[in-house]
């Protein structure tokens, strides 16, 4: 049985007066896959982005409650959200690869982390790229710029970027979304891949891709968690009514 | 019924013609006047227009020294101006926030933006020339053409950052980058097209102005060494030769110098620009 | 810790630039008024400002001649600009295909770019040979400076209203189309009231430009202090004024020409203001955005 990475103590988010995570309180296990589902505006990507502090860029963000990380709480004043972020890496919902070449994309990461010998950046870049499993498919054209790949290379190049700054937690926020089935695949399988060395949380709309990938699940409704536990018990056996609604397609 | 339906209709067609006459005759309106200074300019520009000195008070001779006069005055003045602005807008726009002090600044550049040249000039000739002591000479006339550029500059750069997707900002960050290493690598490479518009809309402005300078620069007819030395720009000497009437010729010589120089600086950027930005969107 | 030290140098610097603005506009007006209060002192604000004549030899300093040659030069050139312009900017946005568009857009960029002294030497040498031919007189007029001056501002008004009109959402002229307006109906009901605060803003800022103009009007104004009578007589404005004498003024004659430059800095300042609300409240409104 792997450890808690993650712990969240009764956490509530505000953006101004709304009220948008409600007494959270969950855990994450490292080395594994946790699927956050439920339906749109419930919060899950609202959490996502607490948990690396993206939501700190909201001037109007308030947050209440704990989330430790290692044992650290994330948002105690001697905790570095530079460095944070560097840890929890995070792969966002569009592919947003900056308009750099292929291997600057990938360097990126390294480069700003002050890592300056080129042939180190080289080998990270190609263990990364093919840890992303996109080398083959771009090894030619590697000083090419990333803006001409397709949807589902760009979102692998953005999951290279992640793994080559090499965190411990991978947030992907509905990565597959925007993708076509056979790119969904790919990187299904890719996650699968890497979560013998990483920790993924995934917010997904797609229960099917829950079921595929994740071994946990939490299910969100309303900026709370209604339920949480192993993904084959809350897919064949929820406990709550909701959930039950939720995965059998009721509503949402 | 069907009557009314095709009066409506006639009315709408007739609109349509009104409004493609009035897109024609902004056309025709820059056609006529670049092509009638054209027209009578280009028969009297040849080498040594351009590469002599002018003589008899311009009236015959060339604008050698104008036009070196013009480069290195909007030169300087360029170069102070783009830090202030570009640097000025990072910080209206990745720093500041939405606040008074924003608003406040913004008001400032606004009033800047849209003040009188001549406003410029006479403030250049009581703070540059006489309080700072520098006297008529490039470095003043460029301190002042720099204070009317800032404004256009900032505006345009600021125009470019805000449109830099957030998701570069957000892929940066996430990625353990500071704020800083973020602007400096992704959103100020991203923004270079329209940071570079904006310094050029800076420069055709310090280019073309001649009010501003008339009591900054001095008029002297040598070409300026020292940033100490008096000028004459383009326009200056332009202005100088239509009002006094010397030579009709070279008036029209001079005006079409100055013309060639400013579109062609505009398209000639414009142009590089759009390779740039087709270049790193991976076409 | 270094990276933190690193960004607080950072962001502080960046303050410290951006103040630079500030200190600018106070150091400009500051200059001008030190100059210029000394004459309004002298010869009094009411004299000053509503003084019939001007003549720096007898040491008389009045501007109401030039207050009103601005103005009615003001006038005349946007009622010639703005039918031009702002139809021209709707022209762009709902008539004109890629092609016209391709052209109008570099057109504009050059009639920005022309330097004021090449538009006041066209309106020298062909408009003022032509009134004086056509009209007779000298040619130097209001009608002169004031088509010259036109011409001038449509690149400003134009893309202006053009980025108000661009801001409607494409939604409401959609659903005006589906109820059966005409294009033209749905431009004149729908579309312009909800871009009319951005093509507002649009002529003001052509105003400020107009009041602003220096070089191209010292040209073809003519110059003569009056209140001109017809757009046929020459005339002076208060930029020119600043412009044409402050080669040889020295004494109360130079703190008269800074006085004048304070009236214009007021002006400009009041009309800025005027843009900056109309932008906030359609901002506040949520209709386009300025």
């Amino acid at each position: 049985m792997s450890k808690d990475i993650i712990e969240v103590n009764n956490l509530n988010t505000y953006f101004d007066d709304h009220h948008v995570l409600k007494n959270i309180n969950t855990s994450i296990k490292s080395n594994s896959v946790t699927a956050l589902i439920g339906p749109s505006g419930c919060g899950k990507s609202t959490f996502l982005r607490t948990i690396n502090r993206m939501n700190d860029l909201i001037p109007s963000f308030r947050k209440e409650g704990e989330i430790y990380y290692d044992g650290k709480e994330l948002y105690d004043p001697s905790v570095d959200v530079v460095d944070l972020r560097q840890k929890i890496g995070m792969v966002f919902q569009k592919a947003n690869p900056f308009p750099k070449s292929i291997r600057d994309n990938v360097a990126y990461g390294l480069k700003i982390h002050g890592e300056d010998d080129e042939s180190k950046i080289d080998k990270i870049v190609e263990k990364s790229l093919k840890a992303a499993a996109l080398w083959d498919e771009v090894e030619h054209k590697i000083d090419e710029s990333a803006l001409g790949l397709s949807g589902g290379q760009q979102q692998r190049l953005c999951i290279a970027r992640t793994i080559a700054v090499q965190p411990d937690v991978i947030l992907m926020d509905e990565p597959c979304s925007a993708l076509d089935p056979i790119s969904t695949t790919k990187i299904e399988d890719l996650i699968h891949e890497l979560k013998k060395n990483y920790t993924i949380i995934i917010v997904t709309h797609n229960m099917q891709q829950a079921t595929r990938v994740s071994k946990y699940t939490s299910f969100f409704l309303n900026g709370e968690i209604i339920e949480s536990g192993l993904t084959d018990d809350i897919f064949l056996h929820p406990s709550q009514e909701e959930t039950e609604n939720y995965i059998t397609g009721r509503f949402g | 019924m069907s009557n009314n339906l095709e009066t409506v209709n006639r009315s709408d067609n007739m609109m349509k013609y009104v409004f493609w006459g009035l897109g024609i005759i902004t056309i025709l309106i820059l056609i006529v006047i670049i092509g009638y200074i054209l027209i009578n300019g280009v028969p009297h520009i040849n080498w040594e227009f351009l590469t002599t000195a002018p003589k008899d008070s311009g009236a015959s001779g060339g604008i050698y020294p104008m036009i070196i006069s013009t480069i290195y005055v909007t030169f300087i003045a360029v170069l102070i101006a783009t830090p202030i602005a570009v640097l000025s807008a990072v910080y209206l726009y990745e720093y500041a926030g939405d606040n008074l002090f924003v608003h406040l600044i913004r008001f400032c550049t606004e009033t800047l933006a849209s003040l009188p040249s001549i406003i410029y000039g006479l403030f250049g000739l009581a703070f540059f020339v006489e309080f700072m002591h520098l006297g008529w000479c490039v470095l003043s006339a460029s301190l002042t053409l720099a204070l009317m550029a800032i404004p256009t500059i900032m505006r345009t750069s600021q125009n470019a950052l805000e449109a830099v997707p957030p998701a570069y900002r957000e892929g940066s960050l996430g990625l353990g980058a500071t704020r800083w290493q973020t602007i400096v690598n992704v959103i100020l490479p991203a923004a270079i097209p329209g940071i570079v518009t904006g310094i050029i809309l800076g420069m055709a402005r310090a280019i073309e102005e001649t009010a501003a300078i008339m009591y900054t620069v001095g008029s002297s007819i040598a070409a300026p060494v020292t940033v100490f030395d008096p000028a004459r720009p383009l326009p200056l000497h332009l202005y100088m030769l239509a009002t006094e009437g010397i030579s009709l010729e070279n008036t029209f010589a001079t005006a079409t110098v100055l013309i060639v120089m400013i579109l062609g600086i505009t398209f000639i950027t414009n142009y590089i620009v759009d390779r740039y930005q087709k270049k790193m969107m991976g076409e | 810790m270094n990276k933190h030290l690193e960004e607080y140098i950072v962001e502080k610097s960046l303050l410290i630039v951006t103040v630079i603005s500030i200190i600018i506009i106070l150091l400009i007006i500051g200059f001008i008024f030190i100059e210029g209060m000394p004459a309004i002192q002298e010869v009094g604000l009411i004299d000053f400002v509503f003084g019939m004549e001007w003549s720096p030899s007898n040491d008389i300093y009045g501007i109401f001649p030039m207050i009103i040659g601005t103005i009615e030069m003001m006038i005349v050139s946007l009622v010639i600009a703005i039918p031009l312009s702002v139809g021209c900017s709707i022209f762009m946005t709902e008539y004109a295909n890629t092609t016209m568009n391709k052209i109008l857009k570099p057109t504009i960029q050059s009639l920005a770019g022309i330097p004021s002294v090449i538009y006041g030497f066209f309106g020298l040498v062909v408009l003022v040979p032509f009134v004086r031919d056509t009209f007779g007189g000298t040619g130097y007029s209001l009608i002169v400076a004031s088509v010259i001056l036109a011409i001038m501002i449509l690149p400003t008004i134009i893309s202006v209203s053009q980025d108000a009109l661009l801001a409607v959402p494409s939604t409401y002229k959609e659903a005006s189309l589906g109820l059966g307006a005409t294009k033209w109906q749905t431009i004149y009901k729908v579309i312009l009231p909800s871009a009319a605060p951005g093509v507002i803003t649009a002529i003001i800022l052509g105003m400020g430009r107009a009041i602003g103009e220096t070089m191209a009007v010292i040209m073809v104004a003519g110059n003569v202090v009056q209140i001109p009578g017809s757009l046929l007589e020459p005339l002076r404005v208060l930029t020119s004024n600043i412009a044409i004498e402050m080669g040889y003024a020295i004494g109360l004659h130079y703190n008269a020409l800074f006085a004048t430059g304070i009236v214009l800095l007021i002006v400009i300042m009041i009309l800025v203001l005027i843009a900056d609300y109309i932008g906030y409240k359609s901002r506040v409104q949520g209709s386009g955005d300025l």
